[in-house]
């Protein structure tokens, strides 16, 4: 079993862990990292995404051994302040219920809005389709995306 | 800030129960704050604590104990809303604690489920919101030896009128804990929408930075030094017993610790039969229950194929009369049209966000610990010291919060498991956690119903006559959880003649409460029934509705004006009778159930063969709204899952559940999400809660549009049945 390193939001974390093992595992059960969730474990939620080199990764089905030199972002990496412009926008509609999606939600639309700073209707419909809330929090999620991209446009860009 | 102090009773001086005055659950209420409890940590700071439910720290910080259990429902946010409004502190200054499960009845009810938080909540919060502050207003008339008549409270602080001086609560402490308990009688608590400060405006949920940050805050992330992780396999075909198990390979398995079989009690809500795999990590534990061989011992063979042929051999039968009002069978001689249509719905499972998970510790001490997203804590702990001969004194559990409900968690299962396993490991946490695969197959599902309706209609296209014959699950004759259905049932009592009756399948499927039990499941019958009926009679369906809403046979079932209201708001909101243009419909429907009127107008487009939601206009009156945020997301989400649940099913094979996860059992996506616009109809009525009042109407109302649209009746769930995708 080989010991090896991840970089997760900006730190090295030192893992010694099978290699099969999913990075969602790696994260929850051996770093104590538990803010990206597990809901399906075979890639049809989105609950367990995380952003690998900036795109929406489903953890579930990513081996963490495979993701050694890029960089990971969970949900505890985006920012501890909640100043992220999603982070901002989603506190201002109180998008969550019970909040479980949440994390998940939250990275994908950063993905989203880093590649297309002003999305339109069907372009986050295709973006946030891979994330379940069983909440059905999305109407709000629209709202949402909308308010942080206006946020981050406001920011000069820097989403 | 120490936030290990207990809400007051742990730490009472022998003052504080020398007065004391009930709450309207029952609960104490104590009347004398424990003045003088020094808080670990902080000595020489004396807080106040008048009642269960407040505190208020030297330095003014005020904090608020939410006693119910959190699962998106918002009660963690709304209740205190409400203590905050009587208390008259800003929002701002507030802080939210949530109870454990208390030793004794102290909170009354602290569960989550029938809607009833609100309803049962709304007194006690009221009574110690309005008691703390008049205590605190009476310390302040005393200091400036005032009439407490020329003193009111605002914004934590109290002000004497006529002087136009204040005091700051925080400075009041030490004299309001002198003072007699107030009268609850004599309290004169704020119940009209118009009195509200707080209530009824948008609150942001109290534990959404830690949502947005990811912080631990569920079930499944709690971390215990030395936790260990377990899984339970049951039986495939319900209620299998293990005979044997291939218990020496798994336990050479890597990362795996423990493996064992439990007997179990034999109950479906308890303690099941199954095997136990315990180990390092969830990964580690599930890799090797994956590598499982289990002998089961099983007793039956139940299917949706023999459900669905019993249901059709049942339906040529009359069944059991529970009600007959009138004269039915000269009713229908009469009538100059009848109308007949069957409907039917299938099994749903609640497949919750998180699934089901529980950490238990069994300590030295003989303490069991547990921290159980639980909807009913009391069950749990009750279930648990059954099967363990523990007593509940000696089992305590924190209410964490849960990645979703719908009342799967007011089943015992988990816990039960997850305390087993605990005692069986000797000693070290342990985390059970199912795999959605055992969450699905493991369910208490809503059951399949099957409904035959007759109406009969006068000359005037009036309804006259109705005959419902009900075909639903049951062990033993009787009906089993989530299968029943009230003879008092609207249109029971709208009509001069009424039969009901029903028939009893026999079913070993687990079955339980799923977001508004049966109402969820049986109003798509009737309210599309009532549609055919309308148009049949060459009716508008809205008029028609109101028209039978117009008249009761004795006791009316339900407010017959709140629910004419409610109706005609929606259809006013929706624009009913608006001309939509081709391929698109506006569709109708209302229900009554938890003390909520609902009705939506679901306004549909029809893209070929798939059908897409594109608003959803509901009107919801459950008297006033205490967080305009929290009741607009339930109404949201009724919406979103009802509409979901449309193109769902669960299907039995050999006894056993053929889903198992998303691939194959696919919940609604954002994609698909139509826009909901809704409005409260506010008044001085009792709230209720919005978890479930919303739910039951809209699955009609978007098949009433379909038919609209298309002119395709849908008489089956799931849509698909009938041609329809969504
Ligand atoms: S848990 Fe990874 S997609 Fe569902
Ligand atoms: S907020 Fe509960 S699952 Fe999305």
């Amino acid at each position: 079993m080989p010991q090896f390193t991840l970089k997760i939001n900006g730190t090295d974390h030192s893992l010694d862990v099978p290699s099969d093992m999913p990075l969602l595992w790696a994260l929850r059960d051996k770093l104590n990292m538990t803010g990206t969730k597990y809901s399906c474990g075979i890639g049809q939620c989105g609950t367990c995404t995380v952003l690998v080199d900036g795109k929406p990764t489903k953890s579930c089905r990513s081996r963490a051994v495979n993701l050694i030199g890029k960089e990971i972002v969970t949900i505890e990496g985006l920012t501890a302040d909640c100043s992220h412009p999603v982070q901002k926008a989603w506190n201002e509609v109180d998008v969550p219920q019970c909040g479980y999606c949440q994390g998940g939600q939250i990275l994908a639309a950063v993905a989203l809005l880093e590649n297309n700073p002003k999305p339109d209707d069907a372009a986050i419909d295709e973006a946030m389709s891979d994330n379940l809330c069983r909440c059905g929090t999305y109407v709000r999620i629209r709202k949402a995306i909308k308010l942080a991209a206006e946020y981050a446009a406001d920011e000069g860009g820097a989403a | 800030m120490n936030t290990s102090i207990k809400p007051a009773g742990n730490k009472l001086d022998r003052r504080s129960f020398l007065k004391v005055s009930m709450l309207a659950s029952g609960a104490l209420m104590i009347g004398v704050g424990s003045y003088g409890t020094l808080l670990a940590g902080e000595a020489g700071q004396e807080t106040w604590i008048p009642n269960l439910y407040v505190r208020i720290d030297p330095d003014g910080k005020v904090t608020i104990i939410s006693k119910n259990p959190e699962g998106g429902q918002g009660v963690k946010t709304a209740f205190p809303m409400v203590v905050a409004e009587c208390l008259e502190v800003d929002w701002k200054d507030v802080r939210v604690e949530q109870a454990a499960l208390a030793v004794d009845d102290r909170y009354g009810r602290q569960a989550l489920g029938g809607s009833r938080g609100t309803p049962d909540g709304w007194n006690d919060l009221r009574i110690a919101g309005t008691a703390a502050k008049d205590l605190l207003v009476a310390a302040a008339a005393n200091e400036w030896t005032v009439p407490a008549s020329e003193c009111y409270a605002e914004s934590g602080a109290v002000v004497h009128k006529p002087s136009g001086k204040s005091k700051p609560y925080a400075s009041l402490l030490k004299t309001a804990a002198t003072l007699p308990a107030p009268d609850v009688s004599k309290l004169r608590l704020k119940s009209r929408p118009e009195e509200f400060k707080l209530l009824g405006t948008f609150v942001r949920g109290v534990d959404n930075q830690k949502i947005l940050t990811g912080k631990p805050l569920f079930g499944s992330d709690i971390r215990l030094d030395g936790m260990l992780y377990a899984m339970y396999q049951k039986s495939p075909v319900f209620g299998g017993k293990a005979r044997s198990a291939n218990l020496e390979h798994i336990l050479t398995l890597p990362g795996v610790t423990h493996a064992f079989i439990v007997a179990g009690t034999g109950e479906y809500n308890g303690l099941q039969p199954g095997v136990a795999v315990v180990g390092t990590g969830f990964w580690e534990v599930n890799n090797a229950r994956e590598q499982l061989e289990v002998d089961w011992e099983t007793t039956h063979a139940d299917s949706t194929a023999s459900f669905d042929a019993q249901a059709a051999k049942l339906a040529g039968e009359m069944g059991e009369v529970l009600r007959h009002d009138g004269d039915i069978d000269a009713a229908f001689k009469t009538a100059a049209k009848v109308v007949e249509a069957s409907y039917y719905y299938p099994f749903v499972a609640h497949a919750n966000m998180e699934p089901m998970n529980c950490t238990a510790q069994l300590h030295e001490s003989g303490k069991l610990e547990l921290w159980a997203p639980t909807q009913n804590g009391k069950a749990a702990r009750e279930k648990i010291s059954a099967n363990m001969g523990i007593p509940e004194s000696r089992i305590h559990i924190h209410q964490v919060r849960m990645g979703t409900a719908f009342g799967r968690r007011s089943r015992t299962d988990f816990a039960s498991e997850a305390a087993w396993i605990a005692r069986e490991i000797g000693g070290k946490p342990v985390q059970l956690v199912w795999a959605r695969e055992e969450d699905m197959r493991h369910d208490f599902y809503r059951p399949a119903g099957w409904h035959h309706f007759k109406a009969g209609l006068d000359d005037d296209g009036k309804m006259i006559a109705f005959d419902h014959h009900f075909i639903t699950m049951g062990k033993n004759g009787k009906t089993i959880s989530g299968a029943s259905l009230s003879p008092k049932h609207y249109p029971a009592g709208l009509m001069p003649n009424f039969r009901f009756r029903w028939s009893i399948i026999e079913c070993n499927v687990p079955t339980g409460p799923w977001r508004d039990p049966g109402h969820s499941a049986y109003c798509f019958a009737y309210q599309g029934f009532f549609d055919e009926v309308a148009i049949a009679a060459g009716r508008d369906p809205l008029e028609f509705r109101l028209d039978l809403l117009s008249k009761s046979y004795g006791k009316p079932p339900l407010d017959l004006v709140r629910s004419s209201n409610t109706l005609k708001l929606a259809a006013e909101k929706a624009g009913w009778g608006r001309d939509l243009g081709p391929n698109r419909g506006l569709g109708l429907a209302f229900h009554f159930s938890h003390r909520g009127y609902a009705a939506h107008v679901a306004q549909v487009v029809a893209e070929g063969a798939s059908i897409k939601v594109e608003k959803v206009f509901s009107v919801l009156d459950v008297g006033p709204i205490l967080n305009l945020s929290g009741a607009k997301h339930q109404v949201e989400g009724c919406v979103i899952d009802a509409l979901s649940t449309t193109q769902l099913e669960v299907t039995f094979e050999d006894g056993a559940t053929r889903q198992g996860n998303f691939q194959n059992y696919r919940l609604l996506k954002l994609d698909r999400a139509p826009d909901v616009k809704c409005h409260f109809i506010q008044s001085e009525n009792p709230p209720t809660g919005l978890g479930e009042p919303p739910f039951p109407p809209v699955g009609p109302a978007i098949a009433n549009a379909i038919f609209a649209a298309t002119g395709t009746r849908i008489r089956e769930l799931p849509f698909r049945r009938s041609g329809i995708t969504i």
